[in-house]
């Protein structure tokens, strides 16, 4: 038989044929023994064929667009790397933006890949079951070309090497590890929910727009082709988790109440992930195009209240944590900022006081906070590492139960009081950073009971690196962290006096004279 | 509620007391002093004297400039929401202290960097 | 109000024909160039068409060729061989 698709069909007809068409109904099992995990979570479904990807890309189209797009990436890595673009970024502090983006993203975008590819396989119908592979294989792509761009500043600079090592293990990246794990345990739906709608649709744009825009004009262009390249594909995931929004909607009016309860969990747990993200915009890019309290603005204000009173008619409710972000955005960069700040022996990245400029930059930006609340303590880190007396908090972090986040933000109703809640469950306390977190344990206390914080992890003496004796009656807990962590030493610390600093003004001095 | 799941779903606690080996979990934190950004949590056995709480971990906010300033017997002391005066002399088990308790203490007056709470 | 529909590509000669095609297609449309990517808000609906889009660029032009391009959207998507559209019904 020709399989040859005849190219004068049109789209609609193309696409019926190359993925509806592929799928059949089972006869040596019955359908539900196949598809087991579609019902339990208690969406309903009575027609999978109503779905259909408005994008109506097809598996051919989607091989033949997506290796131009490599094609295109490569060759301007290959272009930037052979030019020594490493040198051409604004200055060496902002390398320490793809330290933590390395930590934190790529991992997150192989966690994707596997949530997706699993959810392919679950979903009945064949129009999300391609999607969901198409998007699976971008996210591969997402991981592979990230650590690609970022090899190249890895020959020159320190932190970088043992990103992979470090993701399941070290403190700060417990949250990130936590918001997938969250997802790719739960079921299809709320996988798709999670992700595809939530992370993809309402929040990542603030990480790859203003975010990526940013590293290109901080002169990294390794950084910007890769976002802009990943970016390219997050318009298709997130018509995906539209579109399964909207599908579990008009199939049944009971998926309603499970629908809003998941859209309010991960709204909120996508917005805990961001705070760092913000972080990154307001502190680490030395050059700036937009506060994250503006990117907040543009991306998830306007845009989310425009997708939320669409979604209005099938009786969807904004999330409802809508009210406390609008609040934090004034806040969650800065406290942040000053969490990563107060430990220099415990991160691969470099930390820092910004310029008088750029404060000014942040009063001007932050005019209802950052005087009242943030510059002084700045002023006052800043004066005393200039006398010697560089902060270095050295204890561990209390992590919220939920999002894993360090119990760091504000009392929605009072910025000066740091916002703690607790209850016990079983006998055991529990803390929760917000009331957000709290109302997500409720729903499942035997979900989030299980999970890693890594500094109780470090006193249950379970951190130790090979070799070393954790039940000898000398063993101290955490003594061997940085090790465990396979953390560089020269990876950590003030910016002011790095090796990274002194490398990148010796090469660029280089570059730019005889 | 329940987790919805297609098996049994049932697991113990990662963070339960037998799991620290005869210590157990204390938090601390410092109210509108937030330059600490977070409490600290560490791990001590329930007969360790609140004192030794107090000089071994406790006093390393005296970073923060309104350290000196403190008067201690004006400090509120919280076990979560509760307000209590600790016995430095008594152990954390006789202060009533239990695994993942929540240590607060407020500085009446000192509101931390030109009054932040920072 | 009605909320914009928007789109943003990567900036480079062909999202320049593009982002041109949309100007002339859709009145009201808000052109903002930030760095390295170009944004486009419509209030309601944002339509492609690509008969004009073949007209700025000088060729024959496929719309899911945008794809290489794309940045971020916002709204409902519709594509045909024809037109790519973006609305919020509200
Ligand atoms: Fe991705
Ligand atoms: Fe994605
Ligand atoms: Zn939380």
């Amino acid at each position: 038989m020709d399989m040859k698709v005849d190219k004068k069909l049109g789209l609609k007809e193309r696409y019926a044929l190359m993925t509806r068409d592929l799928a059949w109904e089972t006869t040596y099992q019955p359908m539900d023994k196949v598809f087991p995990q579609v019902t339990y979570e208690g969406i309903k479904i009575h027609d999978w064929n109503a779905w259909e990807d408005p994008f109506r890309l097809t598996m051919d189209a989607y091989w033949k667009y997506q290796a131009e797009k490599e094609r295109k990436l490569y060759a301007i890595l290959d272009a930037f790397n052979q030019n020594n673009g490493h040198l051409s970024v604004t200055d060496a502090r902002y390398i320490n933006v793809l330290k933590l983006f390395l930590g934190s993203t790529p991992p997150l975008e192989l966690m994707a890949a596997r949530g997706f590819t699993n959810v392919g396989r679950h979903m009945v119908g064949a129009g999300p079951r391609v999607a969901c592979l198409m998007q699976a294989v971008d996210e591969y792509r997402h991981f592979q070309t990230q650590v690609h761009s970022i090899s190249n500043y890895n020959k020159y600079y320190n932190g970088m090497n043992e990103f992979a090592h470090q993701q399941s293990r070290m403190w700060y990246l417990s949250d990130g590890k936590s918001f997938f794990d969250d997802a790719i345990t739960a079921g299809p739906f709320e996988f798709m929910v999670a992700i595809g709608f939530a992370f993809e649709y309402v929040l990542t744009n603030i990480l790859f727009v203003p975010f990526i825009s940013g590293a290109a004009y901080n002169g990294d262009m390794a950084a910007m082709t890769v976002g802009f390249s990943a970016q390219s594909d997050e318009a298709r995931h997130m018509t995906l988790g539209l579109e399964c929004i909207k599908f579990m909607l008009e199939q049944d009016p009971d998926n309603l109440p499970i629908v809003q309860r998941w859209i309010d969990k991960w709204t909120w747990r996508g917005t805990r992930k961001l705070a760092s993200v913000g972080m990154m915009m307001d502190y680490m890019l030395p050059k700036r195009i937009m506060s994250f309290k503006e990117a907040w603005e543009m991306y998830f204000e306007q845009n989310g209240a425009a997708l939320f009173n669409d979604l209005a008619r099938y009786g969807v409710k904004v999330p409802k944590c809508f009210v406390q972000t609008v609040a934090e955005k004034e806040h969650v960069t800065h406290q942040s900022w000053i969490g990563f700040y107060m430990k220099p022996d415990s991160t691969p990245f470099h930390t820092w006081i910004p310029e008088k400029d750029e404060l000014d930059w942040l009063s001007e930006k932050y005019p209802n906070t950052f005087d009242k609340y943030y510059r002084p303590v700045l002023e006052h880190f800043d004066a005393q590492e200039k006398s010697g007396n560089r902060f270095n908090n050295k204890t561990a972090p209390m992590n919220c139960q939920v999002c894993i986040s360090t119990i760091k933000f504000n009392d929605p109703d009072d910025p000066m009081k740091t916002l703690i809640r607790s209850k016990t469950y079983k006998g055991e306390k529990f803390h929760f950073c917000s009331l957000h977190c709290e109302e997500i344990f409720d729903a499942e206390p035997e979900k989030y009971i299980q999970a890693y914080i890594s500094s109780h992890q470090v006193l249950q003496g379970n951190c130790a690196p090979e070799g070393v004796d954790t039940t000898a009656p000398d063993f101290e807990p955490g003594a061997h962290i940085a090790a465990y962590w396979r953390l560089d030493k020269a990876a950590t610390g003030d910016f002011n006096g790095s090796e990274d600093q002194a490398n990148f003004a010796a090469w660029r001095r280089q570059a730019t004279s005889n | 509620m329940t987790v919805a799941a297609l098996a049994p779903y049932e697991f113990a606690s990662r963070d339960r007391l037998e799991n620290f080996h005869g210590k157990q979990l204390v938090y601390v934190w410092w109210e509108k002093h937030r330059m600490f950004s977070r409490p600290f949590v560490v791990a001590l056995t329930p007969a360790t004297p609140f004192r030794r709480l107090f000089e071994d971990y406790i006093s390393t906010y005296a970073w923060h400039p309104d350290w000196p300033h403190i008067v201690w017997d004006q400090v509120i002391w919280q076990n979560g929401d509760e307000v209590f005066t600790p016995d430095f002399d008594a152990s954390l088990a006789q202060n009533g202290i239990g695994h993942k308790d929540l240590i607060r203490f407020s500085t009446p007056g000192l509101d931390g960097i030109a009054g932040t709470g920072y | 109000m009605t909320a914009n529909a928007f789109i943003a590509f990567q900036k480079n000669e062909e999202s320049r024909a593009i982002v041109e095609a949309i100007v002339e297609d859709n009145p009201g449309a808000i052109v903002v160039e930030q760095p390295a990517m170009v944004k486009v808000d419509v209030p309601g609906r944002l339509v492609i068409r690509r008969a004009t889009v073949e007209d700025k660029i000088g060729r024959s032009f496929d719309l899911q060729e945008l794809q290489i391009h794309l940045i971020t959207i916002s709204g409902h998507l519709d594509e045909t061989d024809d037109e790519f559209s973006l609305s919020w019904l509200s």
